[in-house]
């Protein structure tokens, strides 16, 4: 038997670095989000290979490629059911999913309710830049109303969906909303968001300096305003969050609306895990159990 | 002609057909009989018609047919229907205060049932049907202490005064018949064999089982929901996480990533789920993930007739998801196959790191079979293929996902591996999983990589028995079928050589890979060849041709939702040898 690989007991930003640059545009938020996501893993101490990062398609669903943990570059919309399969087969990986707002809230909406209602062990960063980046400038499901975009060219007539709203309402047990501009804040969101037991969505404006002209860094930056600096802010109280959830405009609240605590998550729900992660269990049926599934037919 | 001995049950939905089924399952496969077992049902949980027909016999039955010998009616619509079925010799058991048969055919006896006197019906509104099973009983000779246990554990969940009461009923028919009736000329016979009784969905769960599958979902989908229900039944002590998904466009990905993360993973389901997971089919491919989908084929298209069956779905497989790419499909050959092919495909899935597809249909899926448990292997050769679960055993070269090799195979990691950190993609990739289809697209590292997952299709080819001819190897006929038709083909053979023609059978398994060459080698030496398959189109002769050019001589072919009888095979035979057309459909004779 070869040497065995001694992992080192640090994880570093070095580590983590992944093997290509990013090819984003210069100056998309998408950057910022990267960064973020990089520091919560090395100030939270995972090593990367308990890391799986898994994305949908997109600009933003290119992350995978450049963070270096175990990673899964899937279908447009279908990031958290494959997630979702990852963490039921081994729940010892840590988990983050990462995606784009039309993976998300538009293609893969259905599998967001159900992953939020599941409370499955899933921490999920949404770039959401209220466009179609890598399409070229589309509408979104959460475009304003009223924006051109190469498919609006004449004004969107649609209402965008309210993620905050959405998640509080399918059962997520963290919903929070952050700001790739304002790296610090997110990065205690998306620590938060891993060390929750439980769904998390993290919301993130992550501007698209390409497509959007409307939603821009400039635009958000007098707008964002972080829950965590008013200190009578509940975020245990779901009727708060959902109260929060409403207000956009002039001011827009960032950071981390709601979260329940003690709600066991899908993979504590379901006794076959209690034998240790799947992916280590034995796929042998021993004999006698074997036989007593024939002798039921008998 | 095989000895058998055939009964049908019908009634409406909620009539109970499905118990004394059951019942009737376990006497038989406890006396050591083979049976086959066909329910005709509609998509009503209340109401309809549905008739079961289970044929019973000292050999194997591979089918069932449009004959009956004992019909216990429900209802009187089944008594109207089916009463013409009967051949001389048999009987119509019935409630004769609610149901009028008119008049049989020659030598078939009536059996009227007293039930109002024999019972209390205002208490028992089955009453009818355990009274039924107990009077067929005395008339098969076979004796009653027999019955009382399978009561017993039928009545289980419903505690001992109900057991006793259906005891008492059953020995009621049983003693009303024995003093009434005339026993069927032969008693039913006794061997030292014991037989399991499973639908093709119970055996192909069990299968997986057996293969080591450790995760399961599904969305249900009738006629594939049988295996959501056994996985789900048995799940927590067989130690398979079984998930009912909100879509089959989840489904097949949640598979996927739980075949990522090192489990043998699998779901199930009918042609219109099998449509929403066909991009779903592609990752599997292009990212080098084995999942095993089960596709139970019912009549199409669209929502279709989502009771009957068809072998319809055999291009959507072929043609399932874009791009070029290596798949297998295998169609099971009976309900004993469902359990056997299940370790195989896993094996060549695992093998070759590429999706495979079991190919069912609503007869299997939904029928019922005898089977020795001796073919119920629970310990099958498992082959997980080049599979790394911990780091030290690599070659000291950093790690590449996607490796180019002579076998087109690259080792596979489970993540959490110290060392081997790396992405998969849906994205065309290089050997290290980098994407090369956004900024620096690379005509030569695509190419490389096409042919890399392409040349699996060599080693697959190899890792797959061929297909092999049944019977005289000279013969006046040569009849080809693929996955559920091979029962009533084999039987079909033999009815034709009573009437001193020869035939023989080519059943295919593997559908992909088609060993060509080998169909080509056999069918070459054939002087007459006929396909026969349950779809209108000739979906396996169109495919046979598009690979091989080889044109058939004729074909059989049904498309009314009803599986095939054997004397169906025997008549579109003779009228085809006897020149009088190339294609036959035969009509379906009994009314269901
Ligand atoms: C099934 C399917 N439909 C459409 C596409 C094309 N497509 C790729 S990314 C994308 C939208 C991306 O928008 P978003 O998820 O917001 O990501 P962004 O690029 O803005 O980061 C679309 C429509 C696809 N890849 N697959
Ligand atoms: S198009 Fe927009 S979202 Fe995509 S990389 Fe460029 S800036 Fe970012
Ligand atoms: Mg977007």
């Amino acid at each position: 038997m070869a040497t065995e690989i001694i992992t080192p007991n640090t994880t570093t930003m070095a580590d983590l670095k992944g093997r290509v640059e990013p090819d984003w545009c210069p100056g998309c938020g998408d950057f910022g989000v990267l960064a973020a996501v990089q520091k919560a893993l090395v100030e939270l101490q995972i090593p990367q290979h308990e890391v799986c990062t898994i994305s949908g398609i997109g600009c933003s669903s290119n992350f995978p490629g450049f963070i270096e943990t175990y990673g899964m570059h899937t279908l447009h919309g279908r990031a958290l059911p494959v997630a979702t399969g990852v963490k039921m087969a081994n729940h010892g990986l840590t988990v983050l999913v990462t995606g784009g707002d039309g993976d998300g809230f538009g293609i893969g909406c259905g599998h967001l309710v159900h992953s939020m209602r599941r409370n499955v062990d899933l921490t999920y960063i949404v770039m959401d830049n209220q466009i179609y980046g890598l399409t070229t400038g589309q509408t979104s499901p959460t475009s304003r109303m009223a924006m051109k975009t190469k498919s609006t060219p004449y004004g969107n007539v649609e209402n965008p969906v309210n993620p905050i709203a959405l998640a509080l309402a399918a059962g997520a047990t963290y919903v929070a909303r952050g700001f790739s501009a304002d790296q610090k804040h997110l990065t205690e969101l998306i620590k938060k968001g891993i060390e929750h037991k439980g769904f998390s969505l993290i919301d993130v404006f992550s501007p698209c300096v390409t497509f959007n002209h409307d939603n821009t860094v400039q635009w958000f930056r007098p707008r964002v305003k972080r829950l965590e600096d008013d200190p009578n802010y509940d975020a245990s109280s779901l009727n708060a969050a959902m109260e929060k959830a409403q207000i956009w405009g002039e001011e827009i609240p960032i950071g981390r609306f709601f979260e329940l605590t003690g709600q066991p998550s899908l993979e504590e729900m379901e006794p076959v895990l209690e034998l240790g992660p799947l992916v280590r269990q034995s796929y042998q049926i021993p004999a006698e159990k074997a036989r007593r599934f024939i002798e039921e037919l008998m | 002609m095989r000895q058998s001995f055939s009964i049908g049950i019908g009634g409406a939905a909620g009539q109970g057909v499905a118990s004394p089924g059951d019942i009737f399952a376990k006497v038989f496969t406890r006396r050591g009989l083979h049976l086959n077992a066909y329910n005709a049902y509609q998509s009503v949980i209340r109401g309809g018609h549905t008739f079961l027909t289970m044929r019973v016999g000292e050999s194997a039955i591979g089918a069932v047919d449009g004959h009956l010998d004992l019909l216990i009616p429900l209802n009187q619509d089944t008594a109207d229907r089916h009463l013409r079925l009967l051949q001389a010799g048999g009987a119509c058991l019935y409630n004769a205060d609610t149901i009028h048969p008119g008049t049989p055919g020659e030598g078939v006896a009536l059996c009227p049932l007293p039930v109002s006197t024999l019972a209390d019906i205002s208490r028992n509104k089955i009453a009818q049907n355990t009274l039924a099973i107990g009077a067929a009983l005395s008339m098969m000779g076979i004796g009653f202490q027999s019955l009382e246990s399978i009561l017993a554990a039928q009545f289980r969940s419903k505690g001992s005064a109900v057991i006793e009461e259906n005891v008492k009923l059953a020995r009621a028919g049983y003693d009303y018949a024995s003093q009434n009736f005339k026993p069927f000329a032969a008693p039913m016979p006794l061997t030292e064999k014991r037989y399991a009784a499973l639908s093709g969905n119970t055996a192909m769960a069990m299968g997986a089982a057996a293969a080591g599958v450790k995760f399961y979902c599904a969305y249900p989908m009738s006629p594939a929901t049988g295996v959501l229900h056994w996985m789900a039944q048995h799940g927590r002590e067989a130690e398979i996480m079984v998930r009912q998904v909100e879509d089959e466009i989840g489904v097949i990905n949640m598979a996927i990533g739980a075949a990522h993360a090192g489990v043998r993973s699998m779901c199930a389901t009918s042609g219109g789920g099998f449509a929403l997971m066909s991009e779903g089919l592609g990752l599997s491919a292009q990212a080098e993930i084995p999942v095993v989908v089960i596709d139970c084929q019912r009549a199409g298209p669209s929502t279709g007739v989502p009771t009957k069956t068809e072998q319809g779905d055999l291009w959507q497989m072929l043609g399932a998801a874009f791009g070029d790419y290596p798949r297998v499909i295998a169609a099971p050959l009976d309900i004993a196959d469902c359990f056997t092919l299940m370790p195989e495909i896993f094996n060549v899935t695992d093998r070759f790191q590429c999706p495979g597809i079991v190919l069912c249909d609503l007869l299997l899926s939904e029928g019922r079979l005898s089977v020795d448990p001796a073919v119920l292997d629970f310990a099958p050769r498992v082959d997980r293929g080049e599979l790394i679960t911990s780091n030290g055993s690599g070659d000291g070269e950093p790690y590449k996902r996607y490796k180019i090799t002579p076998s087109g195979v690259s080792p596979r990691v489970i993540p959490g591996v110290p060392g081997h950190t790396h992405v998969v993609s849906s994205d065309e990739h290089d050997e290290d999983g980098v994407l090369i289809s956004d900024v620096y697209t690379n005509h030569a590292k695509r190419r490389a990589m096409m042919e890399k997952r392409m040349r699996k299709v060599e080693g697959i080819a190899a890792a797959v028995a061929p297909p092999q001819m049944l019977g005289p190897e000279d013969a006046d006929v040569t009849l080809v079928g693929w996955g559920s038709t091979y029962g009533v083909i084999q039987e079909a053979c033999e009815l034709l050589r009573e009437q001193r023609i020869t035939a023989n059978h080519l059943p295919i398994r593997w559908l992909v890979p088609l060993h060509g060459d080998v169909i080509l080698g056999l069918l070459g030496k054939a002087r007459h060849t006929i396909i026969v398959e349950n779809n209108f189109s000739g979906q396996f002769a169109r495919y046979l041709r598009s690979e091989t050019s080889y044109v058939a001589n004729g074909h059989i072919r049904k498309y009314d939702g009803e599986p095939f009888f054997p004397e169906h095979i025997v008549a579109a035979v003779k009228e085809q040898l006897a020149g009088r057309t190339k294609l036959s459909v035969p009509a379906h004779e009994v009314m269901v």
